[in-house]
């Protein structure tokens, strides 16, 4: 079995956001690049799947070199092919991102049995567009299921099948289909491990599979980014340790919450 | 020219969710460049359970239904080929749906099925003349604003709810005509489909509670949720926790708030032992009240705070427990 894990390389904001000066970006000159917390979840995922079922874990990303970090950080947890779809920085859409995934999966078929499974966290951590693996999945003709915090992948005569359950309105719901398919994870459905060193030395050496696709316009086209505006408050302090309680307990009778 | 609205119901009837998308949507059908639009509400499930009043006190002015017969219950192909058919039916202008885990799938099916632009978390559109709409929507889950210029027609469009309070209409029609639609759908729309829905749980939910008491890496360990547990129950409320704490597992992920967990509008967010990292904001942007009890003067949370208490938590929660446990006792 081979699973394709697509994350994608985010800046790591710290404690606030800033923009560039032309309102087109989150600045990054201060802070560092991550994946969103659902795609380290999917990494983790697959590689649990692997270690049980067998079978490789390759990880895929469509973005700047750069996001060769990113792959190197999933190679590191287990991943043992990495594919990296280059682009020269400029934001990529949707249905662009999708296509050049799709393209990839076809090329990779191709060449040899292809991938299973496709893991995607439930939405990018910065435009949380909540589509891109649906999209992957509809062109490819594969089930897809978003919002999955638990997954069972079972295999038994050459074919294998995913029960895939998420929360619903308090309770659950469970949806049930075979492989080859494309699911959404979303944080909480594990707890990812550590790097090893020996994994980290592994990912140094590792040689990533590059490719350049075409950018292409998507439907929906960003104009700028602004940060909303909040009321900044300023804390009133009550007082310190357990001498604060009467006050607070006063403020929580004002505020209704007594009764 | 029709905007198309997914209407989902809970145990109570139309989610509160899907009557803010409703909101939304009656707000976009009466801001067309040529004139209002009548909004139509989509729903899945028997006819004579569709809420008709709800409806149409918040904007619709009749209603699509896929029954059972044709379609029984989640498989968000379906659902988004059941959209696609009626949106050519009745000529949609949009199709709007709450950003839900359902409703921000099936519009991505949608998008999908159709190859049209899908925009998430919006919070805002106005049609423009040349068929575009104009958007505002959320990225990094509303720390950020985006505004953008979203083609195709219809433009399909998920409502990032907790930014759209939910208004009833001032002259809403009478009696909401309700036609049935039967949709076409292959056997490949039903291949993921819910097999099993199981029954909510009873306790508070995070999402809806009307006090969360939060407690963040300062409370140092699994042990110490007791007397936030005790106090949460003893205000009617439920645990929330930071990411620190799931990904420690201390606590399980499902009471995590903030971005990649749960969006929480509680009347009172009592936050212990938290720093205030953006993503942790995220939410629980929609408290009403912030109250604070934190070591440092300086974290970054008391900039969205009412009020704080300085000092140590397992120090300060007791205290107050034991002061509402006398209250209540001599009350
Ligand atoms: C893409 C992304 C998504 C994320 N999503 C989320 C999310 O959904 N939810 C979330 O919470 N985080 C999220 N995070 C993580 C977030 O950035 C922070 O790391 C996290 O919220 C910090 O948790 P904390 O406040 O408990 O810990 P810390 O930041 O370590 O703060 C601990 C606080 O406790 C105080 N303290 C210590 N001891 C005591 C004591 N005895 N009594 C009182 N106070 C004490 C300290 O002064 C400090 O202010 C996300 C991060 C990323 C990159
Ligand atoms: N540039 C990208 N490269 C690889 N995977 C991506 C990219 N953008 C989105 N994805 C995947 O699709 C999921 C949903 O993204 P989105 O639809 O943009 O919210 C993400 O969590 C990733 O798993």
């Amino acid at each position: 079995m081979e699973i394709g894990v697509c994350v994608k390389r985010v800046p790591m904001v710290g404690g606030k956001i800033v923009l560039t000066p032309d309102e087109q970006e989150v600045d990054t000159r201060l802070s560092g690049f991550t994946i969103s917390p659902h795609e380290e979840c999917a990494v983790e995922e697959a590689v649990q799947i692997t270690e049980r079922l067998g079978g490789i874990v390759s990880v895929l990303t469509l973005g700047p070199a750069e996001a060769a970090d990113q792959l190197r950080d999933a190679l590191a947890l287990g991943a043992k092919r990495a594919v990296l779809l280059e682009t020269d920085g400029r934001e990529w859409g949707p249905i662009a991102t999708a296509e050049a995934i799709v393209a990839e999966v076809r090329r990779h078929a191709a060449d040899g049995p292809g991938y299973d499974l496709l893991l995607c966290g439930n939405e990018a951590a910065d435009t949380g567009d909540y589509q891109v693996g649906i999209r992957v999945a509809c062109a490819l003709g594969w089930p897809c299921v978003t919002g999955i915090k638990n997954l069972e992948i079972t295999e038994t005569g050459g074919q294998a099948t995913a029960r895939a359950r998420r929360e619903f309105q308090g309770g659950e719901e469970t949806f049930e289909f075979g492989l080859p398919a494309v699911i959404g994870v979303k944080e909480g459905i594990n707890l990812p491990r550590y790097p090893s060193l020996p994994g980290r030395l592994r990912a140094k050496r590792a040689v990533i599979e590059a490719s350049e696709p075409q950018w292409r316009d998507d439907g929906l086209r960003k104009r700028s980014l602004r940060v909303p505006a909040t009321q900044r408050k300023q804390a009133t302090v009550l007082g310190t340790g357990a001498d604060a309680v009467p006050a607070l307990v006063g403020v929580l009778d004002e505020w209704g919450l007594l009764s | 020219m029709t905007v198309l609205c997914l209407v989902e119901h809970d145990a109570d009837g139309p989610a509160d969710a899907s009557l803010r998308a409703l909101t939304f949507a009656a707000k976009l059908a009466g801001a067309g460049p040529g004139g209002p639009v009548p909004v139509a509400a989509v729903l899945f499930g028997p006819a004579d359970q569709v809420p008709g009043d709800a409806l149409a006190a918040y904007g619709a002015s009749s209603a699509h239904v896929v029954e059972p017969g044709h379609l029984d219950g989640y498989a968000p192909q379906a659902w988004a080929r059941a959209l696609a058919g009626l949106a050519a039916q009745v000529g949609a202008a949009a199709v709007v749906a709450a950003a839900t885990d359902r409703g921000n799938e099936v519009m991505a099916y949608l998008g999908a099925l159709t190859g049209l632009p899908m925009a998430a978390n919006c919070v805002q559109a106005e049609p423009g003349d040349d068929g575009t709409y104009q958007v505002v929507r959320h990225r990094w889950a509303g720390l950020l604003l985006e505004e953008a210029s979203l083609t195709g027609s219809p433009g399909l469009m998920t409502v990032a709810t907790e930014a759209v309070p939910p208004a009833a209409v001032a002259e809403p029609v009478g009696a909401l005509p309700v036609h049935p639609y039967a949709p076409s759908l292959s056997d490949d729309d039903l291949r993921v489909r819910a097999t099993q829905t199981a029954g909510h749980s009873s306790g508070a939910s995070l999402a809806t509670a009307r006090v969360v008491v939060g407690g963040g890496r300062g409370v140092g360990g699994p042990d110490g949720f007791a007397p936030l547990e005790e106090l949460a129950s003893l205000l009617g409320g439920v645990v929330g926790v930071s990411r620190v704490v799931t990904s420690e597992g201390w606590r399980p992920h499902r009471q995590q708030v903030g971005q990649t967990g749960t969006k929480i509008t509680p009347e009172l967010y009592l936050a212990c032992g938290i720093s205030g990292a953006i993503q942790h904001m995220a939410g629980c942007g929609g408290a009403k009240h912030i109250v604070v009890v934190n070591t440092d003067p300086g974290a970054p949370i008391l900039a969205h705070a009412d009020y704080a208490v300085i000092g140590d938590l397992g120090e300060v929660i007791p205290a107050l427990v034991a002061a509402l446990r006398a209250r209540s006792a001599s009350a």
